[in-house]
């Protein structure tokens, strides 16, 4: 369980990149985090293991204060998955990259080669292991840095704005990995600007705008709202602006998958 | 007119073993709006690069075909001269934006040009209006939002006067509001000032409607060169293409079968709420 209690983060530069977050995630939630570039999407999610510290308030993971615990120790419970790979690989090559933070952590060899391995797998990244992480393509990069956290499968995974610079064929193969990886009991935290992975996600969503939280529902419930998105430089799927616009044949708002909405007109077209 | 010709070009980096673009044949006519679609590492920041003369003058490799900018062979001009035919605007505008103030930035290249002081005043003045983004004159780029940077880092290209814009995923990192405003600007430069545009994206929804054509690109190579209309009766999914919803819902109406409304695919909700409606009359 994650809990903000009214965390205020001042940047030193003296900019407030969270203004008074209140917010609870429960275990085996998946959560979107959105909001315009700048609402504080990234800052919050370096709270959740320790990275930043809260600079009023507190942040709880499963009632431990992250002020009062290293990074290191936190990184058991939560792995981040960053928006720019790069920042995160420094090895030879990519079975070192994804074994260090298991030697880190002191698994045994046998263990390592054996997380190393599946994680390896899990991402389609087998075909790789001896090539440099930097020799990687952008969205091949995007991979393994996931396969880097999955290696020591923490309880709460965070990915900051997983699908940018990706192509549809990797968003939906991250949408598989996702939902994969909530079935097994993970806490899901992504922020993103992908509306239409979004829908196709369907998390709970937390809006955010100027280091706020400013509503917080399902996703129908929030992408219904234009006003609100509006107002977090956000635009709402297509096929909730399209069912919007079909109620003159009885269309009901909302947030349908193409198949659903298909039915739906061809129902009303034959009536 | 052909402004743009590509012809049967290849490139190898240097210290690679595979081609990265490979027999790509391609035509533009001035004043086009082209849109280049493939999945991630499909050869489409490659084929760009070629067209500014960053390949091959900037970055080492095999070079084969040819590439004609308004008729110039690019092997044979250097880039500076290139950058006032075609200019580029790249994925990051931090990649692109140095100076202390946005003014300082977009007049920096027409410095190095050796253009007359009035002469550069005007330009600045008359990209910041077109761009409208008049207000940010005097603002330091740093400070600037992630679209704002954009639009000067399209700003600062546009002041060379190229006659055609190559935009390499411009809108990735933006939010979906400033993304869709800079969408628009530039399908008004193409509109309002016949300016030939060719850019990548993955994200289509909001291009598609505009686009005179639509390129497709897969293992390095062109595989559909057509209006998107055409292109998107095919199932283009594998290859990394992302159709707009209402397009993939028109799909799936044609598969429960019946009469469709439609005689050419909707491209946008204007267009699928249009037809219904003229079908329904």
């Amino acid at each position: 369980m994650i809990k903000f209690e009214s965390v205020e983060y001042v940047y030193p530069s003296g900019v407030k990149a969270l203004d008074g977050v209140d917010l609870e995630i429960g275990d085996g939630e998946i959560v979107a985090i959105m909001g315009e570039n700048g609402a504080g999407k990234t800052t919050l999610i370096k709270h959740l293991n320790g990275l930043l510290k809260p600079t009023k308030g507190k942040v709880l993971i499963d009632g431990i204060d992250t002020r009062k615990v290293t990074v290191a120790s936190l990184s058991r419970k939560v792995g981040i998955v960053f928006q720019n790979p790069d920042d995160m690989f420094f090895s030879e090559n990519i079975w070192e990259e994804v074994a260090f933070a298991l030697r880190n952590f002191g698994y045994d060899e046998e263990v390592v080669k054996r997380r190393v391995e599946n994680a390896i797998n899990f991402m389609d990244l087998a075909n790789y292991v001896d090539k440099s992480p930097f020799t990687l393509s952008g969205g091949e990069k995007k991979r393994l840095a996931l396969a880097i956290v999955l290696a020591w499968s923490p309880d709460i995974i965070a990915l900051d704005e997983p699908t940018i610079g990706q192509d549809i064929l990797q968003k939906e193969k991250l949408l598989q990995v996702i939902k994969l990886l909530n079935s097994q009991g993970k806490t899901i935290i992504v922020s993103s600007h992908d509306i239409e992975f979004v829908a196709d996600l369907k998390p709970r969503i937390i809006l955010m705008k100027r280091g706020r939280v400013i509503a917080n529902g399902n996703a129908e419930e929030i992408f219904l709202n234009e006003e609100l998105l509006r107002l977090c430089n956000l635009l709402p799927p297509q096929l909730i602006s399209l069912s919007k616009e079909l109620s003159f044949i009885g269309v009901k708002p909302k947030l349908y998958s193409p198949r659903e909405l298909a039915a739906e007109i061809m129902m009303r077209l034959q009536r | 007119m052909k402004i743009i010709e590509v012809n049967d070009l290849g490139f190898k980096y240097a210290g690679t073993d595979f081609y990265a673009i490979k027999g790509v044949t391609l035509e533009i006519c001035e004043g086009e709006f082209v849109v280049l679609a493939g999945k991630s590492g499909c050869g489409k920041t490659t084929l760009l690069r070629c067209l500014n003369g960053l390949i091959p003058h900037f970055y080492e490799g095999e070079f084969e075909g040819s590439v004609l900018i308004d008729g110039i062979d690019t092997r044979e001009c250097p880039p500076y001269i290139l950058s006032q035919k075609a200019g580029m605007v790249f994925q990051n505008p931090d990649n692109q934006l140095f100076a202390l103030s946005v003014e300082a930035d977009i007049a920096f290249p027409l410095e190095n040009l050796g253009l007359p002081r009035e002469e550069i005043r005007d330009r600045v003045d008359w990209v910041l209006k077109l761009l409208k983004i008049e207000e940010l004159r005097s603002r330091s780029p740093f400070e600037l939002s992630a679209g704002q940077k954009q639009k000067v880092a399209i700003a600062s290209v546009l002041a060379m006067k190229p006659k055609i814009l190559l935009l390499d995923e411009p809108t990735s990192s933006l939010d979906p509001v400033s993304a869709k405003n800079l969408i628009d600007a530039i399908i008004e430069l193409n509109r309002k000032h016949r300016l030939t545009i060719l850019i990548s994206e993955h994200r289509l929804t909001h291009l598609i409607p505009h686009a005179d054509k639509l390129a497709i690109m897969d293992n390095g190579k062109i595989i559909y060169f057509d209006e998107p209309r055409k292109i998107l009766k095919e199932d283009v999914l594998m290859y990394g293409v992302s159709i707009p919803r209402v397009v993939e819902v028109v799909r799936e109406m044609r598969k429960i079968g019946g009469c469709l409304p439609f005689k050419e695919v909707p491209l946008s909700v204007d267009e699928f709420i249009r037809d219904l409606r003229g079908a329904l009359r």
